[in-house]
């Protein structure tokens, strides 16, 4: 672990100067308590990751898919985590950190809602208050997140610029951090914004490959060939990739959502994907330098994906540089197939993954083939809260694995 | 006349306004207009996708300005267009300026922005720590670089900051985002008190909105003081009502002329030491 502000050309610190002093500040904390685990702060981290957060999580041998596949599959079972998703790793961390710096308030963007839900969770748990930003369109498609967190005692507080994604939302917490910095800390949800947050976003999150490297040992007896994880921010798949990277012979993919086209609009400034790591370039958002959708003049994209959680113009700037040294595959599938990989796994393992991590189970499924004989795929949350998303979605199109739905229409309950 | 020059003889007035808001025309008519009304120095800005720095007043403007066709290049062309002749500072976010021509880096956009007349920049993403490729070619072309002291710059930071002054330091009277306001924040006082052993020219943004803002500020020590939103709110309206562009441009004015006269009021007061 170390607290880099730069990987390769990206990362850095592209803020407003009101907020330079904080980060300096948690920077100092970040290397005290977390890298050097000063007043027990990483003890207690992980003594409360395990008995509210539920880890480790398993990593469990996929019976049917490794059939289908004739490769074994492991899952990395991150749905399981409190909350349902990777992200109360990070909130955790996070909220215990303002606690020991003395901070009074906490506040997070939410894209998917499971951050924003964690981070709630985290809040209540340790007793502080918590304001959550998130964009309107992602409000309606994750409704069951908004009244968790509702429900956990935290503010919700709509943005309604832009798309109303977590694009907005990121800038409109940071507006909010430049009005409170003096007493409030934001949890950014990902491997994203200023240094020192892409480092200490994924310190908190290399639990995941720190456990499942161990798990890899105990069950194939060796290392996975392959690691799978989706890519939005990149926090999941920093967390998962962490432990790997030096392991060369360990292939790694960052699986980015496709949306409907990899192509651009630059007229309307809309990219109808997320897929930044495969088709942005360098530029400079939300205090970093990293891979941007963007147009040619450097304005920034509206990004499009089924799963709100990867719908995002950025990426975390670890994630960009590894894949710039290739040591990390950038991948992408499509909306589609998305779905039909969140159906399979749903029907053939008993499991309902996230959209976002039915990105990664959607690429095992398409190139299954070239992952070699052990795949590790990072689970990164369970479905339940994309369940309105999924039947409007699955209606639409005709997809292998989806099943028969007709039941609604049977009983007036309308599709 | 540099930058620098302005503050030397009154305080200066130093509006804000987004290029191309509601539309490129009308926008060349409220920057004349503000020049008439007294403006000393105009920052004009870019408007930027993502303008984190930013209240909602100038969220909307910078829309308004997008959707009607601003892009780098009409900027540039803007600014030739324009008759004015005051200093123009341009204000925008570090992406813009990193992304323009083909080179990698800074150096294409300063160098066409000192073409077309521009003589410095204020980039409120980019703080001292990032700043030295963009500071390099400001050098190259003889631009001043605007930094920003926050209410909690302070200490070795402030220091470290002054180093790198250039033109005049944005005072940032509050934290938050921009916006006006009805009153004028403390921190202003305590930002100038702890600016005053500086000989560099100070000017105070964030929320001002009226003359007597303006001259409480400038008697608080202020060599300047920095507009944008009450400014921004009047193209607002008067776009939101389908105003003739002349009335607007003719209430820009006169708002302008109710700051500069603030200003100097402000001055008046002032406690003035020998020799300054
Ligand atoms: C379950 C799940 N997986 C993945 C993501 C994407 O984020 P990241 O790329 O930071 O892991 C999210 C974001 O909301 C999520 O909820």
């Amino acid at each position: 672990m170390s607290s880099e502000s730069t990987f390769g050309d990206y990362g850095g610190q592209y803020v407003p100067e009101a907020l330079m002093p904080a980060i300096e500040e948690l920077t100092d904390a970040y290397e005290r308590y977390v890298l050097d685990n000063e007043d027990g702060f990483m003890d207690e981290f992980r003594e409360r990751l395990a008995d509210f957060g539920g880890r480790p999580t398993p990593l469990q041998y996929a019976e049917q898919l490794s059939e289908r596949y004739d490769t074994d599959v492991y899952l990395k079972r991150e749905d399981l985590v409190h909350g349902g998703a990777h992200k109360l790793n990070n909130a955790l961390g996070q909220v215990l950190l303002a606690k020991y710096m003395g901070k009074e308030r906490i506040i997070a963007e939410t894209g998917a809602g499971q951050h924003g839900t964690a981070t709630a969770m985290a809040c209540a748990h340790l007793g502080m208050p918590c304001e959550i930003y998130m964009g309107e369109t992602d409000i309606a498609r994750q409704r069951p997140n908004v009244f968790r967190m509702r429900i956990n005692g935290a503010e919700v507080n709509p943005v309604t610029t832009g798309r109303g994604t977590l694009k907005e939302a990121i800038s409109e917490t940071m507006r909010d951090w430049a009005t409170t910095v003096e007493t409030t800390h934001y949890v950014i949800g990902s491997v994203v914004g200023p240094a020192p947050f892409p480092a200490m976003v994924r310190d908190f999150q290399a639990v995941i490959s720190e456990e499942a490297r161990e798990q890899a040992r105990e069950k194939i007896g060796s290392l996975p060939d392959s690691v799978l994880a989706c890519a939005g921010g990149g926090s999941n798949t920093m967390g998962t990739f962490a432990n790997f990277v030096e392991d060369e012979n360990v292939g790694l993919y960052a699986v980015e959502a496709g949306g409907s086209s990899l192509s651009v609009d630059e007229e309307k400034g809309v990219a109808p994907n997320s897929a930044s790591l495969s088709t942005g370039d360098e530029g400079v958002l939300h205090g970093a330098r990293t891979k941007l959708l963007q147009d040619s003049h450097g304005q920034i994209m509206e990004s499009h994906s089924v799963s709100a959680g990867l719908d995002y113009a950025g990426v975390g700037p670890e994630l960009a540089h590894l894949v710039d040294e290739e040591r990390v595959q950038a991948v992408n599938v499509d909306d589609d197939a998305a779905l039909d990989a969140f159906h399979r796994l749903s029907q053939e393992e008993g499991i309902i993954p996230a959209l976002e991590s039915s990105h990664a189970l959607g690429f095992l499924h398409e190139h299954h083939d070239e992952l070699g004989d052990s795949v590790v795929v990072n689970v990164s949350g369970r479905g339940d809260k994309d369940l309105e998303t999924v039947i409007e979605e699955t209606s639409k199109r005709d997809l292998e694995s989806a099943p028969d739905l007709s039941v609604f229409r049977e009983v007036g309950g309308g599709l | 006349m540099s930058l620098e020059a302005v503050f030397a003889d009154e305080p200066a007035f130093v509006p804000y306004l987004a290029a191309g808001d509601p539309d490129y025309d009308s926008s060349i008519e409220y920057v004349e207009a503000l020049a008439r009304g007294g403006a000393d120095v105009i920052e004009l800005g870019l408007p930027f996708s993502e303008p984190i720095a930013e209240g909602p007043t100038i969220q909307e403007a910078v829309v308004r300005s997008l959707e009607a066709g601003m892009t780098p290049e009409r900027f540039f062309e803007f600014v030739e267009d324009l008759d004015v002749d005051v200093p123009l500072v341009c204000m925008t976010y570090y992406n813009l300026i990193y992304q323009y021509g083909t080179e990698e880096g800074p150096r294409p956009f300063v160098e066409r922005a000192a073409e077309v007349g521009i003589q410095g920049f204020v980039v409120p993403d980019l703080p001292a720590e990032e700043a030295g490729p963009l500071r390099e070619a400001c050098d190259e072309f003889g631009l001043d670089l605007v930094f920003i002291v926050a209410p909690t710059t302070e200490g070795e930071r402030l220091e470290r900051m002054m180093e790198h002054v250039s033109g005049y330091v944005y005072v940032q009277a509050r934290l938050g985002v921009t916006g006006a306001r009805d009153d004028v924040s403390d921190h202003t006082e305590q930002s100038l008190a702890r600016l005053a052993q500086w000989d560099v020219p100070k000017a105070v943004g964030f929320g001002i909105k009226t003359g007597d803002h303006a001259e409480r500020i400038v008697s608080a020590g202020a060599d300047g003081i920095i507009v944008g939103s009450a400014l921004v709110d009047i193209i607002a309206e008067g776009h939101e009502n389908g105003d003739d562009v002349a009335d607007v441009a003719e209430r820009l004015e006169t708002k302008a002329r109710e700051l500069k006269d603030g200003a100097l009021r402000g001055a008046q007061n002032r406690p003035q030491p020998e020799g300054k």
